[in-house]
Formats: C-alpha cells, structure tokens, sequence
C-alpha cells in the first residue's frame, strides 16, 4: 500500500487540463487531442487506483482527509467503497469516449468554442469523481452543485435550438432539490456530534436520530436524488434536457451525472436514515414501479429518438430505485450493478442515434427508414444497443434487471411482477423505434455519398459493445467489488434477506 | 461436485435430475458444441465483408463440426451405465450475490443430447440447403451468421444445467428468430412480422422470469438439481403457480394458444429458417421446457392438466386454421402448431406421455423440416409464389420435390409403419388412457385432429402437386440444384424409416427412460386395436375427401368466400382481430393519452403551473421597481419610520 | 433657552429637506433637500454633543461635512451628465433604472 492520494490526484488532472485549455491561446487547435489525452491519463490513473482498492473489503478505501473549514465541520474527505468505485471508473471510461464521440461537434474555427466544449466535459469530469468519492457531506454537497455549472454551460451555450430552455429547466429543477438537500445536510449536522469534522459521514452514519427529525431530513435527501436520479413524477427535465443537449453530453447527464442520484440514496438515505428508509419504503416502491411503467410506456410514444432514449432512462432508473429500496442483497446489488450496466447502454444509445443525426440531421424518428440498406454498421450497432436496452440476456442490463427482479421478489412479489411488465414494453419501445428507423425499402432521398460508419466512430462504439459483452457473460469482478458495499448498506439499514421458502441445506454452501 | 451430490440425497420425485458427475473424455468438451457456431457468427458478423467469399461455407462446416462433436459425446454417453448418463460440465461462476448463484454449466444427459442430435443434425442440413437456396441473396454471410447463432443459442437452451441459463438461449434463439424473420426487412410487412414474433415471445419470457423469482424465492437456487431435487418441499399452491408460468413461458415459444399468433406471421422468413427454427427445433422449446420441469409437473396435476388442454385446444386450432390457408407456407405453420399441440398434450399427461413427446417431436422435427424444405423448392420452382392456388400437377415437373415431400406427407399423415404413424398413434394411445373424463376428452380431440390433419395436409399435397396446372404466366417450374434437394432426401428418409429404427428397435426408450423414468400405463378406455384402427379410418376418409375436392375436382384460382367457418379460419379465428381490439389498440390509446399527460399534466400542469405562478407573483412585485427616485425614496423613508416605530414600540 | 430648540429645529430643517426630495422634480433641488437633510443631522449631532459633554458628534459632523463636499461634487457630475444625455433635469424622466 502505498500513501499515494489517488483520488485528489484524479480529481486534480482533469480539474488542471480544463484550466490549461482555458488559458491556452485563443485557437489552440490541439484542444481536442489534449482533452483527449488528459481524461486519458485519468483513466490510467484510475486504473492504477483501482489495484490499491482491495476487492472483498467493505470499508472505504483509498482514504484521505483533510481539515477544510474546521469552523463549520468541514473537511475534504475523500474514500471509495465498491460502488463509488465502479462509478467514477464508468466516469473515467466514459469521458474519453465521449470525447471522440464530440471530436466534430464544435468546428475549430479559431474561437474559443471548442477549447470551452472540451475544459467543460473535463471539468465535468472532476466533479463527478468529486461527488462519488466525497466522505464528508458537505463536500458531497459542494461537488452535487458545482456539477450543475458544467452541464449548464454544456447544454446552453453548444446544446440545439432549444437548448436555452432545456438547460434552464435542468438548472432550476437541480438547485431545487439542491436548495432542499442544503437544509437537510445542514439539519443533519445539527443532530450530529459536531466539531470541526462534523460532516464527515463517518460520523453521521448511524446515528438512531429517530422519530419525525429523521424523516424530515430523510426527504431532504431524498427528494433532491428523484429529481437527480430523475424518478416520476420529477422527470420532467431529463428528456428536454437529453434531447437538446449534444450526444456526448447527454451521455454524461444521463449515464453519469444522473446515478448521483440512486448512488446517493444507497450512500445517505439508507445509510443515515435507516429507520425513515423502512418508513418510506413502500411509497417509494410504488413511485419506482410506476416509473417503470410510465417511462417505458412513453417512450413508445415518442416521435423524437433523443426523448425516447431519456424516456428508456427513466424506466430504466425506476427499476434501479426499485431495487435499492427491496433491500435485499440481490436486489441491491442488481441496482449497483444496473447503475454500471446503464451508463454504458445509454451511451451506446445516445451516441449511435447521434451518428445517425449527424447524417439525416433530424431527431425524427418519421424521418428515417431503410437505413440498415444506407449505413448497415451503424443499423447493427444500433440493434445491439437497443438489445442491452432491452435486457437481452448475455448483454449487460439483462443480469442486473434479472437480479432487480428476482431480489425484489422476495420481499415484494407484486412490485416485481409488475415491474418485470417493463421487460415487455422495453421489446416494444426498442423494437419499434429499430423498425422505423432502420427498416423498409432504402430511403430514395439520402445521397448515395453517406458514410457508413467511420473509423472514428468504430472508436467510440467499439469498447461500448466490448463492455457489454464482458458484463453480460463474466459480470462477477464487478459484482464481486459491489457486493460488499451493499452488504455493509445492508447492514446500516438492519434488514436481513428472506430465507428460501424451503431450506435448502447443503445446497450452493 | 459435491453439491450435486449432496442435494441427490435429497432427491424425491426426479432420480435423474440430479445424478450428475462432472464429465470426463470427449464429453468434458461440450462446450464446443456450442463454441463452433458461436463462433461462426462471430466472425461472419466482425469479419464483414471480409468473409463473403467463404463465410457462407465456413459457417456450414462449424455446424457440421458442432454435429460431430455432439456424436462423439452421444457415444461416449451410450457406453455409460443408464443411471451414469447424466454428466455436468462446470463452465464459469456466472452470477453470484446474496443468495442467488448461479454457476454457468452444461448438462448433458440423454434428454439434452437427443436435441443436441436433433438440433445440429436438422441444422447443418438446412445450412447445406441454405448454401444453394440462398445462392444469389447479396446478404448470404449475414444469414449464414444468423444461422450459426441460432444454433449457438438453441444449443445453450437445451444444453443448460439451470433455468437462467437456459434463459440465455430462450431469448437467443427468440433474437436469431426475430433477425430471421426480418431478414428481408426491406418488406415492411416482414419487419413488422419479427417484432411481433419478439414481443409476443417477450410475453412468455416474462412468464419465465417470474417463474424463476419464484423459485429462488422458494428454493434459493435456479439450477436443475437443487430445484428439482427439492420440489417436492414446496407447497403444492406454490408448485402450481411455477408450473403455469412455465407453461406461459412455453406457449410464447412454442407458439401454443393463447401466444399463437406470431408463428403464422413468422412465414415472412426465409424459408430454411422457417424449417429450421419454426418447425423443426425452436417452437419445440416450450416442449423441452415443460419435459425438463417434469419433476415440477410431476407434483401440480392441476399445472399438468393445464399443459395438457393447451395442446388440445392448441391441436384443434391448428388443425382448424390449416384446412383453410391457401398460403403453402402458413398451411405448413398452422399443421406445426398443430402437431406442437400433440407434443404439448403428451407432456401434459404425465410419465406416459413424456417419451412419446419426445419421439413426437424428433419424428416432426424430420418430417416438418423436410416438407418446409420441399415448400422452398416449389417456391424456388415458382418464382417465390406461395399461393397453393396457382400450383398444381407440379408433381410430374419436379419429381425430386414431389417424392421427398411425399414421404413428408405421408409421415405427418400417420401412414402405417411411417415414423410420424409411430410416434402420433402412441400420444393418441396415452390420450386415452389418461384417467376419467380426461382421457375421453383428451383422446377424441387427438383422434379428431388425426382426421383433421390427413385432410389439409392432403389438401396442401393434392394442390400443389396433383390436379390441374394452374400457374401463371411467367411460371417455368424446374427442379432445384443438389445443394437444396441432397438435404430433403435426407429428411424424407428420416420421415419415413426413423420410426421403425428408433421404436420397435427399443433405442429410443432405453435412452430417454434414464431421464423420464417408466411410465406405467392407465388402462386405455379402448382397447389399443381400436384406436388404430379408428384412426386409420380417419386418416383414410380425410385423405378420401381431399383427393375428391382438390385432386380430382378443379380448384379455383381465385378463393370462394366461403361460409363464415372458412373465413374465419382463414382469420386464424380472428387472433388478431382480438389482438387488436383488446390489447394493441387500447394499448396505443393509452400510450398516446399519457404522453399528452405528461407534456400537458405533469410538465405543463404540474411543474408549468408552479413556474407559472411564480413568474406571474413576480410580475406584480416587479410593478413596484418603477424606475422613479422618488418613490424609492419614499420607501426608503417608510422603512425608516417602521423601523424606528418597531424601536420605539419595543422599548 | 434650552438646547432643545435646536433639536426642534434641526427636525423641522431635516421634514423639510425630505419633503423636498420626496416632491420636487427637478434634480437640483433635489440635491439641495439632501444638502438640507444632512445639515440637519450635523446640526442634530452638535447639538447632542454639546448635550452630552463630549466630542463624538463633532467628529461625525466634520465626517460628515467631508463625504458631502465629495457627494456634491459626484453628485453635481452626475445631474451634468443626465441632464446633457436627456435634456431634461427632471429626476422622473430618469427611470429606466428598473425591471
């Protein structure tokens, strides 16, 4: 073990890279291939991170602290579990390839637009390994909010025509729950030891604050993750958002930014409220099943491709928040796994069908059909990520919606049974929309000049369906990192799994 | 192993389950069965264009390949003691957490092998045929690689050691067949064709899913030994509910009422694939599922029984729809949904029908295929015609076609000594002896659609190959190439001898009965010699009255209206009218209703109004920003005067 | 005569200078009735120093006088440079300070 401050460093690369393409000259024409470079190096860093992380042991690893603002309680603290983990490596691998997804979004034209699309993903990316890794809630707090800047500035100033709108919506709808989160975590502080580390989570876990104290502030978190994570009826923003914003950073909001939100009812809701969890749990239930459902039966309805991938998303989230609140070991970790599992669909989704608007320059999806006869590669990877969309088992979703399903089960059998109707109406969502888009005679008004996929674009889409291979048939190396972090919430939360109806003795000892 | 071992001791209802041992020898490389194809598709489908030139041919050889390993593994299992055939191949420790665990593994006994025979062996044959049908097709590699995968996934169906495995290849095989039946997607009629196959099968797939929540939920565990091994454990309520989600999960799959729909529609496929997928092997999962779970079933008369009046009414339905398609293809779908429903009714009526259904669904497998391939070859005759109406005497133009699917016909028909005769009269015979008013019922429908069926398929052979030419135009008939007519021979053969060589010869039984046990026969309410002879009266007078009407008799080229039971047939019984008022069209209503809801109650009304309210109390309030100095600084002085009057008052 | 009167009177100086910033339109009276308001106060504060023995008040008023030479100055500047963009002194035709 060595003394190496891993995750300030990961957080500081990026953090550095997007100052320095700021203070570049005007028309630095290497941005890209710098950007690029830089969320790179993170990578590595997060993979050499990653050995130092010791699988199987379920405390928080990789720590570090320091004394902050020791007149408020505040520290920076930063430390993994398994499930921190596994999201900030999503964040590392997913931002370079978003990076190559975008490497044509913003033409260099001398300005400085394409230096600020880049130092925004970057600094993107060094909140979000902030808020993952943060142990101290205020800290959690500052990067839950200063992760907003970076995504406003995304969608507004490089987003499509509506992108003003959309991206004030998403600003409005986050500093709400983040208004309501602030009050909570400063209640929270309250009811705590206090000190000049008060807000460590360390010493806010376990608490036994009981009675309608808990509650309140259970809410307070509560609510601001539905609205991040983004679960009915506060969905409102996500497909605006995702559908106005440009596919890379879509990718981000959705894939990424979003588990913030189920990440952190798994970190704080369940964890420091434990008792106003089992209180909420069946209205939270209800709304997870029923985001299932909604989202997936609207998304069917869609007539834009971008809204029905964030529609998907919401089904898709519902499920996810479904099984963290069924508090079972499988169940949980089905939803960690569901959260790793997700980001990369929805980035194979949202990238792909940017490559297709990139080409017919419509988000319609009426606009299109024929097109596995104009851009076959890109038709077949559009199918392949549909059917990790759609839990095709042997991709990815399909072991973790399976372990949704069977682990809510066993403590709710109707939420389950109701939930598992998503696994129809996702067949119909994507199937649907593959048939419009990419059946039928070949489209007589596309130029016989449109490029099948290009080597670039093989770039982006290529790890995606690796991942999805890997993940549906070997997911044990990450269920083995996430299984521990769950049993731990598991045991803050004091539920025990239901035994099998019949005993087994001696079986799978 | 010693897991396995240990849950054999508990072992009540199913001996064979669970007696596994690790493989060794040739069977310890299993996994290749399933590894060849797989890998086929692989590289046909990366390769690209890359592997036009030899893609094709390459996929044909790994099915091959794939055969000759399942051969291999066959004898090495032939030479094992009967209660020794039941050998497990560790894979990889797939999904491990909580109390799930599910390690991936192969289980080979003589139930998942005869498939695996069956399966590869139809299969490499369709492959071959596939070679000259699809000749001139510009997308030959992606279907070859279609192809390799459907058999990579059928093969993890029948080979998995757990219900999640099998899961895998229970919507793999669903995904190959969807590929497949859009594979001319350019139609969009075909591509609307594969969703529906898909999403209907995703219907029972669900089932599926809830079967096993519940059986982890019940025995902590998803693979076939500790299952079955402790079935008996369970409450019989519980039991039952497992076995009707099975049995939903079964009727997705094997196209069994009330999941029917999709397979006519599933035509729209190349015709190998529907040989190959929609008749010979994958609508015969929900078969194998069902004879699988038999140590579940075994326990739940009540799951039994409803598997049993599936098939039946599933057999009739068929057998209905069958007589009144004109479309070759269709005809052929609905006689397999038909014959389905005997297998299913077989399973349905315990340890005395299990064998019975598998041999059903070899023999089917045979002849089905056969005929389907002989249905290509007439349309490859026929510039890609289906219309049995415009066919005709095309018995002297293709004789290669005309016998091979002669001996189809026969077989299906159950012509003595034919091995569709050997398999069908014994499910007729169990029907009959299963005890109390179900065995009366049971038989009659059995015996009805026995009739049944020598007519329409008469009607199909007598309209395609006999009577008047009456072809269009442009029609030159001419016999398919080697490639194409090599593998109908095979499956004629296959139709006509295989019987005699796997059932009086006892091969059959003394394989199977390891795994489905001896089932001892009620007393038949009739005695065996009747119910032959019955149903070759039936068959007889069926065949009789096809030949009068549409062997002898002009056939119209154009369809009579016909009375209200013709249409409806030719409705497929209004399916999918009723689909459509009751399921699709509301369902679109509520699709469309919601998504105005959430534009106009949730973001509009909701989250709008909120927003509203808001920037409407700021309108007012901003009224007071005039811009005027002085009335600022009246305010000013007015806060003033309240503060010191607050002041004043306080103290 | 009582210190007190000098308190009435720097009251009734500061009603008036208010009253002059509250109706007058033109700038520089305006200005002149703060110029009032803030003499008023001086005197207000001379007063209570002498009341009180101390040199407190005093001060402020020198303060005061200070930061109001320098107001006048700003001040004048500003009404100069509305009134040549306006042509106008009125403190009503500069309004566009507002939502």
């Amino acid at each position: 073990m060595s003394d190496m401050p891993w995750l300030s460093i990961m957080l500081a690369v990026p953090a550095l890279g997007a100052l320095a393409l700021v203070l570049m000259p005007r028309g630095f024409a290497r941005a890209r291939e710098f950007a690029l470079g830089v969320s790179l190096l993170t990578f590595v860093l997060a993979l050499f991170a990653g050995l130092e992380f010791i699988v199987g042991n379920s405390k928080m690893q990789l720590v570090e602290e320091y004394s902050w603002i020791p007149q408020f309680g505040v520290s920076f603290a930063l430390g993994v579990d398994g499930i921190a983990l596994s999201m900030i490596m999503l964040s590392v691998i997913l931002v370079p390839i978003c990076l190559v997804a975008a490497w044509d979004d913003v033409p260099a034209d001398g300005s400085r637009r394409l230096q600020g699309y880049v130092a925004w993903i970057l600094l993107l990316e060094a909140m979000m390994i902030g808020v993952f890794a943060a142990t101290d809630v205020f800290l959690f707090y500052i990067f839950f909010e200063a992760m907003l800047v970076p995504v406003y500035f995304l969608i507004g100033q490089y987003g499509g025509p509506d992108r003003a709108r959309a991206a004030t919506k998403f600003l409005l709808y986050s500093l709400l729950g983040g208004l309501i989160m602030l009050v909570a975590v400063i209640g929270l502080y309250t009811v705590g030891p206090g000190g000049s580390d008060g807000f460590l989570l360390a010493n806010l876990t376990g608490l036994e604050i009981g009675g309608l104290t808990e509650k309140l502030l259970f809410l307070g978190f509560f609510i601001a993750f539905a609205i991040k994570a983004p679960m009915f009826p506060v969905h409102t923003w996500l497909p605006h958002a995702a559908t106005e914003a440009r596919p890379a950073t879509a990718v981000l909001l959705v894939g990424v930014l979003d588990k913030v939100g189920t990440f952190g009812m798994l970190r704080f809701c369940l964890q420091m409220f434990p008792e106003a969890s089992r209180w909420a749990t069946p209205v939270v239930i209800v709304l997870a099943v029923t985001s299932v459902i909604y989202g997936a039966l609207l998304a069917i309805a869609q007539k834009d491709m971008m809204r029905l991938i964030a529609f998907t998303s919401i089904s898709h989230f519902g499920f996810i928040v479904l099984g963290i609140f069924a508090m079972t070991t499988v169940s949980q970790t089905g939803s960690t796994l569901y959260m790793v599992n997700h980001g990369f669909t929805t980035a194979a989704l949202f990238l792909i069908a940017g490559m297709l608007v990139a080409r017919r320059g419509s988000r319609t999806i009426a606009d299109y059909g024929g097109w596995q006869r104009v851009t076959p590669l890109i038709a077949g990877t559009l199918l392949i990520a549909g059917l990790s969309g759609l839990s095709l088992p042997g991709l990815n979703a399909f072991v973790s919606e399976f372990l949704v399903i069977v682990g809510t089960f066993q403590r709710y059998p109707a939420a389950a049974v109701l939930g598992a109707t998503g696994v129809i109406l996702a067949a119909l969502y994507i199937l649907l929309w593959y048939q419009k888009i990419a059946t039928g005679p070949r489209p007589e008004d596309v130029a016989s000049t449109t490029r099948d996929m290009t080597v670039r674009e093989k770039f982006v889409v290529a790890p995606l369906i690796a991942a999805f291979l890997v993940l549906g048939f070997y997911p044990k190396p990450v269920i083995d990192l996430l299984e521990p972090a769950v049993t731990t919430t598991l045991q803050h939360v004091g539920v025990t799994d239901p035994a099998p109806t019949v005993t087994a003795e001696g079986s799978e000892g | 192993m010693s897991v396995l071992e240990t849950s054999a001791g508990l072992a009540l209802a199913d001996p064979s389950a669970v007696r596994a041992i690790e493989a060794t020898g040739t069977s310890a490389l299993a996994w290749l069965l399933i590894a060849l194809p797989l890998l086929g598709a692989g590289l046909l489908l990366v390769g690209g264009r890359a592997t036009d030139k030899f893609g094709p041919l390459l996929a044909t050889l790994l099915s091959w390949g794939s055969f000759v390993v399942g051969a291999l593994v066959v004898l090495q299992l032939a030479g094992l003691g009967a209660e020794e055939r039941s050998l497990s191949v560790p894979l990889w420790d797939w999904v491990t957490t909580g109390n799930l665990s599910v390690h991936a593994g192969l289980l080979i006994d003589p139930l998942s092998m005869a498939f695996v025979l069956l399966i590869t062996f139809v299969g490499s044959l369709i492959h071959v045929y596939s070679l000259g049908y699809m000749q001139h097709d510009p997308d030959k590699r992606r279907f070859f690689a279609y192809l390799n995968l459907f058999v990579a996934a059928m093969l993890i169906l029948v080979l998995a050691d757990s219900y999640l495995l099998l899961f895998v290849g229970w919507e793999g095989v669903g995904l190959a067949s969807y590929l497949l039946i859009g594979f001319w997607n350019h139609n969009p009629a075909y591509a609307s064709a594969a969703n529906k196959a898909f999403v209907v099968n995703r219907i029972g797939d669900f089932a599926l899913i809830i079967a096993m929540a519940y059986m982890l939920y019940t025995y902590g565990a998803l693979d076939y030994a500790t299952v079955h091994g402790e079935a008996g454990s369970a409450a019989t309520t519980t039991l039952t509910v497992i076995g009707l989600l099975l049995l939903l999960g079964a009727c997705g799959k094997s196209a069994q009422f009330p999941l029917q729909s999709w397979l006519g529609d599933a035509m729209a496929g190349p015709t190998p694939v529907s040989a190959l997928i929609h008749a010979a092997t994958m609508v015969t999962a929900g078969v194998y599922l069902v004879a699988r779970s038999q140590a579940i079933y075994d326990l739940t008369p009540d799951a039994r029984l409803a598997v049993a009046i599936v098939g039946a009414i599933t057999l009739l339905y068929g057998a209905i729809v069958g007589c009144a398609k004109d479309d070759i293809k269709k005809a052929l779908a609905a006689s397999t949904m038909s014959q389905i429903g005997y297998m299913m009714l077989a399973v349905g009526l315990g340890p005395i029908g299990y064998i019975y259904a598998i041999f059903h669904l070899i023999t089917h497998g045979f002849f089905k295929a056969g005929m389907f391939l002989g249905a290509g070859s007439v349309m490859h005759a026929m510039n890609d015609r289906v219309d049995m109406r415009r066919f005709g005497a095309l018995g002297r133009e293709i004789k290669t076609t005309w016998i091979t699917f002669g001996a189809g016909w026969l077989a299906i028909i159950g012509f003595p000594f034919t091995a569709g005769w050997f398999s069908k009269d014994h499910i007729i015979e169990s029907a009959f002896s299963a005890p109390g008013w179900q065995g009366w019922v049971f038989g009659l429908v059995a015996l009805l659609g026995a009739g049944i069926t020598a007519f329409y398929m008469s009607r199909l052979f007598f309209m395609t190959f006999h009577g008047k030419a009456r072809w269009e135009d442009d029609a030159a008939p001419h016999e398919s190439p080697l490639t194409m007519t090599v593998p109908m021979m095979v499956l004629a053969v296959g139709s006509l001898v295989l019987g005699a060589v796997l059932y009086p010869t006892g091969v059959l039984t003394g394989w199977l009965e390891p795994v489905f046990g001896h089932g001892e026969a009620h007393e038949s309410l009739i005695p065996l010699i009747g119910i032959q002879v019955s149903v070759f009266v039936l068959m007889a007078l069926g065949v009789a009255l096809a030949w009068l009407r549409y062997g002898r008799d002009e056939v119209p080229v154009v369809a009579p209206v016909g009375s209200f039971a013709t249409r409806a047939a030719r409705q497929d019984l209004f399916q999918d009218e009723f689909n459509e008022t009751f399921l699709r069209r509301p369902g679109a209503g509520l699709v469309a209703g919601l998504e105005v809801a959430d534009n106009d109650v949730i973001d509009g009304g909701m989250v709008g109004g909120t927003s509203r309210g808001l920037a409407g109390v700021a309108n007012v309030v901003r009224q007071a920003q005039n811009g005027f100095v002085r009335s600022y600084a009246l305010t000013m002085l007015a806060g003033i005067v309240a503060i010191l009057g607050a002041v004043w008052v306080i103290q | 005569m009582s210190l007190s009167v000098y308190i009435y009177l720097a009251t009734i100086l500061f009603t008036i200078g208010a009253l002059v910033v509250l109706l007058r339109r033109n700038t520089i009276i305006v200005f002149m009735g703060v110029e009032l308001m803030l003499n008023a106060c001086n005197l207000a504060l001379i007063t209570f120093s002498r009341m009180h023995g101390n040199l407190d008040g005093q001060v402020y008023t020198l303060f005061v006088m200070v930061v109001a030479a320098a107001e006048v100055v700003v001040g004048l500047a500003i009404i100069m440079s509305i009134y040549r963009a306006r042509r106008s002194a009125s403190v009503d035709d500069a309004n566009l300070l507002k939502l």
